[in-house]
């Protein structure tokens, strides 16, 4: 549990537009432990989504190093990346789209099968691929179909599986159960759990379902305009968050009880575009406590007494 | 392994058997626009024409017959006879069979060029995409029939060169329809999911990028097949298609233009060939753009 899978060192993700770059990633030091499921919180556009696509290598980052197995997979060759992929699988968002319109379950299964060579022969594929959509809680029947003949449910269920089937150490989800029902929701969750346990995975989640995140995370990172504010257990940060902004985002959650009226907004203004971001700290022009320090000076990531990162300059 | 193989292998071929083919759903879906169903029975009679021509009429279409010049329709001559005394609607059957070879070896020869410099512009980009989309743009900027008619004085008269003075401009559209669809495709989620589960570029193109871009691809023909006769029709109109004696439909327009007020039919009939095969092409694309999207359900 304690020993880092993967070590993300002052990652950055910069974007050319004609206004001057866009710091969709910018800097960003993380670890992401054996066996454990990473969390990520943040609001749409705050790089989640980038900074997860970095580490999987499907987007060249900027600058900055990931350390995996002591190596900077940011530098490796086409061999080794195809090695890599065998070990990180990627679920992504909406399961309609991230399945090839024009291939069934079983070519969309078997791909992943033959590119890392896990069965030998024709049967060894069915069998493997049967075996796979059972546990997903699906049929043989559904082998045959195509994308459009599934429900959204039925299709993540397939994208996982297609993560699933070579047997990965980590996988990264980027939001798997925003696009579905809540009742479908908690199935794929339920999935995801007993698949972590059967097969020993390490997950990195990113979601922007602040009550889903607390659930299924042991650490959680929040995230804010590119930048993680702050960074720790999860239970440490949900019963105490101490940076403004985190503050701010759990108080926003919605309470379902009826009686209790919605006494204040707690994150005012809006998020700064993320080519202009402030001078100094990015969220002092939303932010209560921010005094002159905030604008001359960015706050670094600093290590509290309870373990947790957080970068303000309160602290 | 609890489950037995042979178990599973008849269980997916009884399911095999049970689902619809993709096939049979693209007829089921196509069918149910009746204006294609109309254009497929106007193509298929006009493709059974040509290839049946000897068996289906008694004349022969070069025999002139000069006591029986410029007769009008009758019960022996059903679109009358043009100024040498040949049967008008043999001709143009046997000139269906030239314009239906024509009109798919322009379609052929374009969507050829068109389909892979689209996926090579789409797909890879940079350079190679910049030279072929300036190329496209040049040719483009040409006005098509100068540029045919052009080429077609150049080369001379003659079946491959009407191919290749119409085709030479003709596969830009493909280009550009092929290569949008491609860009999209490119940018998909499946085909980042594919990145991701360690494709290399060939199989994504293979196996993502060229099945999905395909049903753009066979729209596109019948589409273009249109546009393919009406441009080898002006060609030979203008005199610079298929050879004389050769029956071809835009040639005898053209010869029948100089007796417009004596004998109509010559030009009028022709003209309603052209017409009704460039409906029944257009009729036919309509519906396969529908019937071969897979999104759309059955019901």
């Amino acid at each position: 549990m304690d020993s880092n899978l993967i070590e993300v060192k002052n990652l950055k993700k910069y974007y050319n537009s004609r206004i001057g770059p866009v710091k969709a990633v910018d800097n960003v030091n993380l670890e992401i432990k054996k066996g454990e499921t990473f969390g990520i919180v943040g609001e749409s556009g705050c790089g989640k989504t980038t900074l997860m696509k970095s580490i999987l290598q499907l987007i060249k980052p900027t600058s900055g190093e990931i350390i995996f197995e002591e190596i900077d997979i940011c530098q490796i060759d086409k061999k080794e990346l195809r090695r890599l992929r065998k070990i990180m699988g990627f679920v992504s968002q909406d399961p309609h789209a991230s399945l090839n319109p024009r291939m069934t379950v079983f070519d969309t299964l078997s791909r992943p099968l033959k590119i890392h060579k896990i069965t030998r022969s024709k049967e060894d594929t069915i069998i493997k691929i049967v075996t796979l959509l059972k546990e997903m809680g699906l049929q043989t029947e559904h082998l045959i179909r195509f994308p459009h003949e599934l429900s959204g449910g039925q299709k993540q269920r397939i994208g996982i599986a297609r993560a699933l089937a070579v047997h990965p150490e980590i996988i990264f989800l980027d939001e798997p159960t925003s696009a579905l029902d809540v009742s479908v929701q908690t199935k794929i969750l339920k999935l995801l759990e007993k698949a972590k346990k059967d097969f020993d995975l390490t997950y990195f989640y990113i979601s922007h379902n602040i009550n889903l995140i607390k659930v299924i995370s042991d650490r959680i990172g929040v995230m804010y305009l590119g930048k993680i504010v702050e960074i720790g257990r999860t239970d440490i940060i949900y019963n105490n968050p101490k940076h403004p902004y985190t503050k701010g985002l759990f108080k926003s959650i919605p309470n379902p009880d009826p009686d209790k009226k919605i006494e204040k907004i707690y994150l005012k203004g809006e998020v700064p575009s993320p080519v202009n971001t402030p001078t100094g700290c990015n969220f002092r022009r939303r932010c209560d406590h921010a005094s002159k320090i905030c604008e001359e000076e960015e706050p670094e990531l600093k290590k509290l007494d309870d373990g947790r990162e957080v970068a303000c300059h309160l602290y | 392994m609890a489950t037995d193989i042979n178990e599973i292998r008849n269980e997916i071929k009884s399911l095999k058997q049970k689902k619809n083919s993709q096939l049979s759903l693209v007829w089921l879906r196509f069918k149910k626009n009746k204006l294609s169903v109309i254009g497929l029975i106007i193509i298929a009679i006009i493709f059974f024409t040509a290839l049946l021509a000897p068996v289906l009429t008694p004349y022969n279409p070069y025999q002139i017959d000069m006591t029986n010049r410029l007769s009008s329709p009758s019960s022996s001559n059903l679109l009358g006879t043009d100024a040498l005394g040949r049967d008008v609607l043999t001709r143009l059957i046997y000139g269906s069979r030239i314009a239906m070879l024509i009109g798919v070896l322009i379609v052929l020869f374009e969507g050829f060029i068109g389909i892979i410099f689209g996926i090579i512009s789409g797909f890879f980009g940079g350079l190679p995409d910049k030279i072929i989309m300036r190329l496209v743009d040049i040719l483009r900027s040409f006005p098509v029939i100068v540029l045919a008619i052009a080429i077609a004085g150049i080369l001379g008269q003659g079946l491959f060169n009407v191919v290749i003075a119409i085709g030479i401009v003709g596969w830009t559209t493909y280009t550009r329809m092929v290569r949008s669809k491609i860009l999209v495709i490119k940018e998909s989620e499946y085909v980042e999911n594919a990145r991701a589960i360690g494709e290399s570029t060939f199989s994504i193109v293979l196996r993502y990028v060229i099945p999905n871009a395909i049903p753009t691809a066979i729209v596109m023909v019948c589409i273009m097949m249109p546009t393919a006769l009406i441009a080898s029709a002006t060609l030979s109109y203008l005199g610079l298609g298929v050879q004389p004696p050769l029956a071809d439909w835009g040639s005898i327009i053209s010869s029948g233009r100089n007796y417009m007020l004596e004998a109509p039919w010559i030009s009028t009939s022709a003209g309603f060939f052209i017409m009704f095969t460039v409906l029944g092409f257009n009729f036919i694309g309509d519906g396969l753009r529908d019937a071969l999207d897979p999104t759309i359900k059955r019901n």
